[in-house]
């Protein structure tokens, strides 16, 4: 395996936590709620794949079709109805993104629990394009780069709707500025709501990409949401290309971490790298000092 | 203002009657373990450890207002400081370097993170435990091949106990001071508003740095102490993520408000996390999950909120049944209001002319 094999191998992964990144950016930068249950989310949908894979052999890209549209309704749901008491209480932002915390922290017990209750704890894998592909004289699985392919379709989608559409500016000014965002005539409730259940949908389909190519038990949840975190807070909250550039940053460190020293040791890659952003580029990758 | 002689006759007999009270308490805390059974005494030490944690976070956290989810890091790098150095010191030289490393590790994190915003802080501390469980599950596999430590000590569960309980009046005592002193003061204004501390001079990176290492540090050896407790320990047991948020938790059902408010979450907490694990083993994590977003939703200002109100509502005068008398007042009053009389045509008129020529404005 050569180095530029390994490198490559990261971007996969970084397009994957970047299109992560992404959803958790939409909740977290434009709806301003703070979701530690995301990766749960991820996680359900993972093994929303992998049942309709085993029982009624659905391809898992098909699969989306269902899964996608479930958990962004159930996304909303969340929002509306769960997250809407706390938006209304909150008087600063930092005190919405304490409570929220706390709040979805109660929501990711849940939801891990009755995983775990009716999936069992057990790690779950099935075989879906598990066949080597040969790019430019190099091999990768094809279920690999199919999820590149995926993250790099829903990415752009993402960013034609923020750049060239008026409800993605709309999004924008949402991020920017919530109250100036109501003066000129923006429904913020409606529209952070709408932010929040795109997040979500997201995350499904990082769920179902995840679910082709790695093993997964329904703990897995938490990982993913530091690592988005970690993500999004290195490329800028709210922006989306920093997300990006973040994510495939960590896909590749990890790469080469896992390739030098251990695979064990990818959340100690994401927080060092975080360390060393916040030591020399305080605001963030792109964020004005 | 001065004090008159009174006053100060007054308070001093106040504080002495609160030492004695104290003192007191501490004392029949301390002589629990020989009136209680085995089940009583590991109740009391998981009570008692609970209570040093959540004093402590409260310390960092309800003075700063900053949510610090790091408590399970410091809590399992004491343990594990014990851990692995139980075999070549002596047990209170592992206490020792366990609050030296736990002190090291605040300074380090505080000062990375706490001099940018609160945001990152609270990101940081989330995974801080995750990352220090996922490192020393490498070097347990790679270095020393074992997944899981024994630790035998001849530290049985009465002295965890007192040495836990002598920690909590410790703790307690620190977050005294801390309310009566310049420094707190400060505190409390940084958690108010960042800005105004700023412009009054107050060292905003310094004091959180400080309070967060001293509340690291009780953190830090309550784990050391726990240690023994559970004789066999590894990375996933050590750094549970859910110590930390059972701390806010506990915190915020007993309320902030108060030095002594935690101490009401977290006995009601703690017999229903034992109940909830006895009683649906397997629903545990899910009805947990659940008490966590009902106190969060409906509990916002802590039990010692509820007490505060309830105690407003005693204040306030009451409102007696008027009885029978009520109604003859009421009838009075009726009898003797002006009796109104029909306005006849005259008012008619009147009325019909104020419609048709409008007053003007400003002269009458």
């Amino acid at each position: 395996m050569s180095a530029i094999e390994v490198i490559l191998g990261g971007v996969i992964l970084g397009g994957l936590y970047a299109l992560v990144a992404i959803g958790f950016n939409l909740q977290f930068g434009m709806a301003r709620i703070v979701n530690l249950a995301y990766g749960e989310f991820l996680m359900t949908a993972a093994f929303a794949a992998f049942w309709m894979f085993t029982l009624f052999s659905i391809n898992p890209i098909a699969g989306m079709l269902f899964s996608v549209p479930v958990t962004f309704a159930a996304n909303w749901l969340v929002y509306r109805f769960l997250m809407t008491p706390l938006v209304r209480r909150a008087r600063t932002r930092e005190q919405l993104e304490g409570e929220t915390i706390l709040a979805t922290f109660g929501l990711l017990f849940v939801l891990r629990g009755g995983a775990t209750l009716a999936f069992s704890a057990n790690n779950r894998y099935y075989d879906y394009l598990g066949v080597p592909l040969h790019i430019f004289g190099f091999t990768f699985a094809a279920n690999r780069v199919l999820a590149l392919a995926m993250a790099c379709v829903f990415g752009a989608a993402i960013w034609l709707v923020l750049n060239r559409t008026r409800f993605g500016a709309a999004l924008r000014a949402l991020a920017i500025d919530p109250v100036g965002a109501e003066l000129v005539g923006i429904d913020v409730r409606g529209l952070s709501g709408f932010a929040f259940a795109g997040g979500g949908a997201l995350v499904a389909v990082a769920g179902t990409l995840v679910s082709t190519f790695l093993t997964f038990n329904p703990a897995i949840g938490i990982e993913f949401t530091m690592k988005a975190l970690v993500v999004v807070i290195m490329g800028g909250i709210g922006n989306m290309g920093g997300s990006l550039v973040a994510g495939l940053l960590l896909g590749i460190a990890e790469a080469l971490c896992s390739y030098f020293v251990d695979s064990g040791l990818t959340l100690a890659v994401a927080y060092a790298l975080f360390l060393i952003v916040l030591v020399v580029r305080p605001r963030g990758l792109f964020g004005t000092p | 203002m001065a004090e008159t002689r009174e006053e100060t006759r007054i308070r001093r007999r106040r504080t002495g009657a609160a030492t004695a009270a104290l003192t007191a308490l501490v004392a029949v805390l301390a002589a629990v373990p020989w009136f209680t059974s085995d089940y009583g005494l590991a109740l009391m030490v998981n009570v008692m450890s609970y209570l040093v944690l959540t004093i402590a976070w409260a310390l960092f956290s309800g003075t700063t207002r900053l949510i610090s989810l790091a408590t399970s890091a410091f809590f399992g790098v004491g343990m594990y400081a014990v851990a692995m150095l139980i075999k070549v010191m002596p047990l209170y030289a592992t206490f020792a370097v366990a609050i030296g490393v736990g002190a090291a590790l605040a300074l380090i994190v505080g000062v990375l993170t706490l001099r940018i915003s609160g945001m990152f802080f609270v990101i940081f501390s989330f995974g801080l435990s995750e990352m220090i469980r996922e490192l020393m599950v490498w070097w347990e596999i790679n270095q020393t091949h074992t997944m899981g430590r024994y630790v035998y000590v001849a530290f049985d569960t009465t002295m965890i106990y007192e040495h836990l309980l002598a920690l909590a009046v410790l703790v307690f005592f620190v977050g005294w001071l801390l309310r009566r002193s310049r420094f707190g003061l400060g505190l409390m204004v940084i958690g108010d508003d960042e800005t105004v501390a700023r412009q009054v001079g107050i060292n905003v990176p310094f004091a959180k740095v400080t309070i967060f290492i001293v509340s690291a540090m009780f953190m830090t050896l309550t784990g050391a102490l726990m240690a023994s407790r559970f004789g066999f320990i590894n990375p996933n047991f050590a750094f549970n993520p859910l110590v930390s948020f059972t701390v806010v938790i506990m915190a915020i059902l007993g309320g902030l408000q108060r030095l002594w408010g935690p101490v009401l979450g977290i006995i009601p907490l703690i017999i229903l996390s034992e109940e909830l694990q006895t009683q649906f083993p397997f629903w545990y994590s899910v009805l947990l999950g659940l008490v966590f977003m009902v106190i969060v939703y409906f509990l916002p200002r802590g039990l010692t909120g509820l007490l505060e109100e309830g105690w407003e509502a005693l204040r306030r005068p009451l409102e007696l049944p008027r009885g029978l008398t009520g109604p003859l007042l009421d009838a009075w009053a009726w009898l003797s209001r002006p009796i109104e009389l029909p306005r006849g045509i005259a008012g008619a008129i009147e009325d019909r002319w104020v419609k048709i020529m409008p007053r003007m404005p400003g002269k009458r």
